[in-house]
């Protein structure tokens, strides 16, 4: 554990990406079996062992600390485990914690009665870095500024492979991974996952830049439409069937309709879309997102918002790994392979009809469908490539909305800027002269700008509910959205799909902000 | 039954104000007469007519601000008393920096002690915090939650000599405030063993020579302006904290940047200066030292000002302490310092 509390400790005030994987590398050379490779499957957020949910620490802390002092300090802290990790009682003879190993044992086995005393122990005797890591450790999402690819290349370059190899093999295998670490140390062969349903690496695509165009040919590129849905892989093998994220989490169980309609092995790659029953047509992004983060999924929802998804590449056609081809070629057979395919579940995504890049321009201006976020342009001759290779595929987002909002409410942010009000809740005008919130944005501008509305919000408090800080009305965010939607669920009645801040208008006088009639008219 | 305290001890929006005494303790603004508690920045300010404090902070207000520092400056020793317009003023030891004092005000048969900032544990270049008996205590409370516990200064200055020896090629950057924190850390370091020349960013030059005059001798101490990047290798260099992210930085041999401060406990608030090496070491009282202060002082009453007032007027309600708010503004609850 102590291993562990450092690497993680040394990893979040370690600035450069070369020295966070030389701290990696240098623990999966020292660190023990089973205990590296579960601190490898903390740092890629793949641990599939019983974790501990907030709310037990909640309890916990609620149960030996005073509840009003944690609260004041969880606000200022912005972090719950680190937050505890500061407060807890040190420990005067207490035994030393478990290994890491140990640990995920005996969390499979307590009763659940017994885990809140269990992990009191285990604090118990552990300093304030082993605590945080401990509790980092079995609540996820460690952010310590360690993306899962960053690890899984510490893993590669420790064990002289590439890091695709280590993608291809990755979500075949389970943490510990005892037969990958018996590959890279040379005591084993390489682990053979081609009969299972393996997440494979995607193709990503660059935003087109400034003069991008200017430099290539259209008739080297297909274009087609840029679906709001989100992007999925489907893996089949042998009636074994996953549906995955881009970023390889399994999301299967929300959307049984889609795993049903699954009569293929191979692997292909398309948006996810929910129908709308009604017009036919994919539903706005509002509509997939009530499917999302889902366990379970009523009836209902499948017969009014099912799932589809619309096909653009293909990976594998049944055991045949067909990444090595030009688009064209992968294109041919996936037109030939979803003919077969029942329309409702599996559609192709077309390719526009273009000559020039200016015809492409102004279509891309002209259309505001729901369902479009902008256009993809994909090089022909180019093989399926892991990662984000510049120059085959480019995305060409539509232009964003804007309108000027007031700021209204604030929150403290979490992570990198704890302790920071970053979380800023913006609203325009409704006829009767009063402000209805709109949206609530977090990012979009930089740290100097952060810096100065966190003084701003400070300094323009009027009123304080817990967390959440009421300020005067008297700061202009110029709010950029992709589009905007009819909402039961928002007091406005619209909501605001992928919402930032493009611009602090420091100079605008707030009574010239929107209006709520203003806004409520681009919605589509 | 005297009358209470705030009948004649009151906010006002150029600060803490004595009615009957007609002066004000570290005012925000120049006053008619000012009790100033120590030479920080958001606590002594220029434009004073009249100012009581201590010799150390008025060498120190002098260094900073020349003739604003006050038309009369009158020097006092710690628990000598003084009276103003009829009120007793006694200044003691508060522990934070050269000169630091608390203020014990006695009037109509009631004492107040305004703590200014202080700290509890033992620093070489200022005498130790003395708890003064007294009926209203008005504490700081900077570091006032409990996820504040500042370790031991000798474990930070061990760590941070260690990393000086493990990256010879380097230099080791180290943010600290100006006045007080800068020379503590010299001396430590000096206590530690450590008698290597220390080199100063030029804002930290004129604050150490002031206190070398006053009798704190801080060793070998060298300008890194005009020292070639090499001579600068695997030597720890103090800047204030701005500096650590400035352009000024980059004439140092690929620096370590560390910064000493309490605020270094919280991770992400490390994270967010850029710092690769926090180093938790405060001038202020920590969680532990605030509430053992409340109680070594053991007055009824307790006033919590800057900081975390709302955890430490929790604390001590709970303990049975008659504890509220007072809200000065002006102060920089979240400064470096």
């Amino acid at each position: 554990m102590k291993h562990f509390a450092a690497l993680l400790d040394a990893l979040v005030y370690m600035p450069s990406r070369n020295g966070k994987l030389r701290l990696i590398r240098r623990y999966l050379e020292t660190a023990p079996d089973p205990d590296r490779g579960w601190a490898l499957a903390a740092l890629t957020g793949d641990g599939n062992f019983r974790r501990i949910k907030p709310g037990m620490v909640r309890e916990l802390a609620a149960d030996r600390l005073d509840p009003v002092l944690f609260g004041w300090s969880y606000d200022f802290v912005g972090d719950l485990a680190e937050t505890l990790a500061l407060m807890w009682p040190e420990g005067a003879d207490a035994v030393p914690a478990p290994s890491l190993g140990e640990m995920v044992e005996r969390l499979g086995t307590a009763k659940k009665g017994d885990l809140a005393d269990l992990l009191a122990g285990w604090l118990d005797g552990l300093d304030s870095t082993g605590r945080w890591a401990l509790l980092k450790f079995l609540m996820g999402g460690l952010r310590v500024g360690v993306s899962a690819r960053l690890a899984k290349t510490a893993l590669a370059q420790w064990g002289g492979v590439e890091p695709d190899e280590i993608e291809e093999l990755w979500h075949g295998l389970e943490p510990p991974y005892a037969d990958l670490f018996a590959w890279l140390d040379g005591r084993a062969e390489k682990p053979d996952v081609s009969s299972r349903p393996v997440f494979h690496p995607v193709m990503l695509a660059n935003p087109l830049g400034d003069g991008d165009l200017a430099n290539l040919d259209p008739a080297d590129y297909q274009a087609e439409w840029k679906w709001d849905g989100i992007r999925v892989q489907v893996v089949a093998r042998g009636g074994d069937v996953r549906l995955y994220t881009r970023t390889g989490e399994d999301i299967g169980a929300g959307f049984p309709d889609i795993l049903a309609g699954v009569d293929f092995d191979g692997a292909i790659d398309g948006e996810l879309l929910v129908r709308d029953t009604a017009a036919g047509e994919p539903a706005s992004f509002n509509a997939l997102q009530q499917r999302l983060n889902r366990k379970n999924v009523s009836r209902a929802m499948l017969r009014d918002a099912p799932a589809f998804i619309r096909v653009y590449d293909m990976l594998f056609e049944g055991m045949e790994d067909i990444r090595r081809l030009p688009l064209a070629e992968r294109r041919a057979r996936l037109e030939r392979w979803i003919a077969a395919r029942d329309r409702n579940r599996f559609d192709f995504s077309d390719t526009i009809t273009f000559e020039s890049w200016e015809e492409l321009a102004d279509l891309r201006r002209t259309t505001r469908e729901n369902g479009i976020e902008g256009l993809m342009l994909k090089r022909r001759d180019t093989a399926y490539l892991p990662g984000r290779p510049r120059g085959p595929w480019f995305k060409w987002k539509r232009d964003p909305l804007t309108a000027d909002a007031v700021l209204m409410y604030a929150v403290r942010g979490h992570g990198k800027r704890s302790g920071l009000y970053s979380d800023f809740t913006f609203g325009v005008w409704r006829e009767d002269g009063e402000l209805t919130p709109v949206g609530k944005a977090y990012f979009g501008f930089t740290d100097e700008e952060l810096g100065q509305l966190d003084r701003w919000i400070r300094a323009h408090t009027t009123n304080r509910f817990g967390p959440v800080r009421e300020v005067e009305r008297g700061l202009v965010l110029e709010v950029a959205f992709d589009s905007l939607h009819e909402s039961k669920r928002h007091k406005s009645g619209i909501a605001m799909r992928f919402p930032r801040i493009s611009r602090i208008r420091w100079d605008k006088p707030v009574e010239e902000a929107d209006s709520l009639a203003t806004l409520s008219s681009l919605i589509v | 039954m005297p009358p209470p305290p705030e009948s004649w001890l009151k906010v006002t929006p150029a600060g803490l104000y004595c009615e009957p005494g007609r002066f004000h303790i570290d005012p925000v603004r120049g006053v008619d007469r000012a009790v100033i508690t120590h030479g920080h920045a958001d606590h002594a300010r220029p434009g004073n007519r009249a100012v009581l404090a201590t010799a150390g902070t008025i060498a120190i207000m002098r260094a900073r601000y020349g003739a604003a520092a006050g038309d009369t400056l009158q020097e006092t020793a710690y628990g000598a008393r003084t009276e103003i317009n009829g009120v007793g003023v006694t200044l003691y030891p508060a522990g934070h920096v050269l000169g630091s004092a608390q203020v014990l005000i006695e009037h109509a048969g009631s004492r107040v002690v305004v703590s200014g900032d202080y700290k509890r544990r033992r620093d070489p270049t200022c005498d130790a915090f003395e708890p003064v008996p007294c009926d209203v205590f008005v504490t700081e409370a900077t570091f006032g939650l409990p996820v504040f516990r500042h370790p031991d200064d000798a474990t930070e200055i061990r760590r941070l000599l260690e990393a000086l020896g493990l990256f010879p090629e380097r230099s080791l950057l180290l943010g600290a405030y100006a006045l007080g924190k800068c020379q503590r850390l010299i001396m430590l370091l000096r206590e530690a063993g450590h008698d290597a020349p220390i080199y100063l960013h030029g804002a930290q030059q004129a604050l150490c020579d002031l206190y070398r005059e006053q009798g704190v001798a801080l060793g070998d101490l060298r300008p890194v302006a005009g020292t070639p990047k090499e001579d600068l290798m695997g030597r720890i260099v103090l800047a204030p904290p701005s500096a650590l992210a400035d352009r000024w930085s980059r004439r140092l041999p690929d620096p370590v940047r560390a910064m000493a401060s309490g605020w270094m406990r919280v991770r992400q608030r490390a994270r967010q200066r850029g710092v690769e090496m926090p180093l938790i070491l405060s001038d202020h009282a920590d969680w532990d030292e605030l509430t053992a202060t409340i109680r070594d002082v053991g007055a009824p009453r307790v006033w919590v000002t800057h900081g975390a007032e709302e955890a430490l007027i929790h604390w001590a309600t709970q303990q049975g302490f008659e504890a509220e708010a007072l809200s000065l503004v002006g102060f920089e609850a979240e400064s470096e310092t």
